[in-house]
């Protein structure tokens, strides 16, 4: 394979315009945008139907149906509906984030300790104080796992962006393809790759950091509980 | 004192889970709620923090109806413990006592102090604050159960099954300690089991279930053991019924004999020189060479079912009868004992028809 385009250093000039660095730029801004929109949409949608318990066939539909949808026909029909322009490629990737967010969401609710929502009501909790102190901290290593796997799948799609004149890592596919410069679809290919596991990793310290340690396990290995006194 | 008042609990498609319940419940006592599963004894429990609307009925706290005040702010001021504690698990052991204390506004410095304070009364040292619910036994779960419904100090707490998910050994210590934590505190306790025998060590009142949701009989631990309402009663307090009420009275009034009136029945207690029973000698024991241990003793304080116990196991049948520090001072034969429990029982008998 012809590594020469990923290393050449006129490529990673971030003044230059449609420099690696710059599509990367573009590229994470895209996820970026799609990932809160998707969030915005499915995490209260996920929490209310995992709270109550009602509309549970949504949240398993919903993820299942949106699974199964290909974003590139997606995004080819809103460019039809809509017309070129960043909208269309963010309603494309907020869709596939939908899916994950909402199933992992509604899970993780639904996984709670029944005994534990009990107490915090009989304790005198309103239900939204049940929903933010109680039920969504406890949910929050299952929602954050669909979070990741949703980061995961947009930094991988993001790349249709390219396919309707966007930027984006994408380009170099395309423009690889198109021009048979396989040296610059290798470079396209390594540096999405490489986004992608360095943001998982991030994801990662960031749930170590948000997640209580009582949840995951750590505090149990970290020290052994005492004998009773 | 909490007041059922004609409480019916009908679920939709579901015959009546209870049924015309009225009682009272004092005011500073253990009041037990015990029967066999789905007798309602849940649903009453829970009624009384609203966490169950009853069907029709009223429950009061102090006469005062519990639907007049809003749902939070009445359960704020209830304790609740719940079988298996429901700990908060993503919050450490301090956060999870300071609950209450937080959502009646009280700031973080002062709910955190009341919560340190509370797991001292529980018997849980200071360095168990910071830990998290995952890193604790069952027994100790439990004690922060305890603690955080004690914490903002209310006076009625609702106890459901709370020391029946930990082993035999550890329930019988978390019994005692409750037993302790009352006797200080003097709560208005409504606490739900299904086993007789926590119910008559724990109630100071006992009321017993039955299948529908009806009251079988409302009294004493004793009155429930001496004189069941019915059949359903009397079975389900059990068979050894008679034996276990002996533990209702105390040994100081078993008549007890110099320790030479064992010479009676053919045995000899050798004592050590500090006056302490070694064991029995004697045809009785079969002449042995060294003497036969006594298998315990009792003081006056004990109740009458150790006596009994020691008496019906003692190789000669005698139970023997200890001071303050630790000297034989009398012995009580299994004969006496037999007519000092039937004149017992002709005077619980004359109670009965008084």
């Amino acid at each position: 394979m012809d590594s020469s385009y990923l290393f050449d250093p006129e490529h990673w000039d971030p003044g230059a315009a449609g420099s690696i660095p710059q599509l990367l730029l573009s590229h994470l801004g895209y996820s970026a945008l799609a990932l809160l929109f998707g969030t915005l949409i499915a995490l209260p949608v996920g929490l209310f139907i995992g709270h109550t318990g009602r509309g549970s066939f949504l949240a398993i539909n919903a993820g299942n149906a949106g699974r199964s949808l290909p974003t590139l026909g997606l995004l080819m029909l809103m460019v039809t509906l809509l017309g070129l322009g960043l909208t269309p490629v963010l309603i494309a990737l907020t869709v596939l984030v939908i899916p994950p967010v909402l199933t992992s969401t509604y899970a993780g609710m639904r996984s709670l300790d029944a005994s534990v929502v009990d107490a915090a009501r009989g304790m005198g909790m309103r239900p939204s104080q049940v929903l933010l102190r109680v039920e969504f901290p406890m949910a929050l290593p299952v929602l954050m796992g669909g979070f990741r796997s949703a980061a995961l799948q947009v930094i991988a799609t993001a790349t249709v962006a390219a396919a309707v004149g966007l930027g984006g890592l994408g380009r170099l596919l395309i423009d690889g393809l198109a021009l048979n410069d396989y040296s610059r679809v290798l470079a396209g290919a390594v540096v999405v790759a490489a986004l992608a596991i360095v943001l998982d990793l991030l994801l990662g310290l960031i749930q170590r950091s948000i997640v209580s340690p009582g949840l995951t396990g750590r505090a149990v290995r970290t020290r052994r509980a005492a004998p009773a006194p | 004192m909490i007041t059922f008042d004609e409480v019916v609990k009908v679920f939709p498609g579901g015959s009546a889970a209870v049924d015309h319940l009225s009682m009272e419940l004092p005011t500073g006592k253990i009041t037990v709620f015990v029967g066999p599963s789905g007798c309602g004894k849940t649903t009453s429990l829970r009624m009384i923090n609203r966490m169950i609307t009853p069907t029709s009925g009223r429950v009061l706290i102090d006469g005062q109806d519990v639907t007049a005040q809003d749902e939070a702010t009445l359960r704020r001021g209830i304790g609740y413990v719940i079988q298996h504690a429901g700990l908060f698990p993503h919050r450490t052991v301090v956060d999870n006592v300071a609950t209450v204390p937080l959502l009646l506004g009280s700031s973080r410095r002062e709910a955190r102090r009341a919560a340190l304070e509370v797991l001292e009364r529980v018997g849980l040292p200071q360095s168990f604050a910071d830990r998290y619910p995952a890193q604790l036994s069952g027994g100790q779960q439990q004690r922060v159960g305890v603690a955080r419904a004690l914490a903002a100090d209310p006076p009625v707490m609702l106890m459901d099954e709370p020391f029946s998910a930990v082993d035999p050994v550890v329930r019988e210590s978390l019994q005692r300690e409750f037993l302790r934590l009352q006797a200080e505190l003097g709560k208005t306790i409504a606490l739900v089991t299904h086993d007789i025998d926590e119910a008559i060590k724990l109630g100071d009142v006992v009321a017993v279930f039955r299948e529908g949701g009806r009251l079988a009989q409302f009294g004493t631990p004793r009155e429930l053991l001496e004189r069941p309402a019915d059949a359903f009663v009397g079975e389900f307090v059990g068979r050894d019924r008679g034996f276990r009420s002996l533990s209702f009275d105390t040994a100081d009034s078993v008549p007890v004999r110099p320790p030479g009136d064992a010479a009676e029945d053919g045995a000899e207690l050798v004592l050590d020189p500090a006056g302490r029973p070694l064991g029995w000698l004697g045809p009785a024991v079969g002449s042995p060479a060294t003497p036969v241990p006594t298998g315990g003793t009792f003081s006056s304080t004990d109740t009458l079912r150790a006596v009994t116990d020691l008496a019906i196991s003692s190789p000669v049948g005698i139970a023997v009868r200890v001071g303050p520090d630790g000297a034989v001072d009398g012995i009580v034969r299994h004969h006496d004992l037999v007519d000092h429990l039937a004149s017992r029982r002709g005077r619980s008998g004359a109670e009965r028809t008084a």
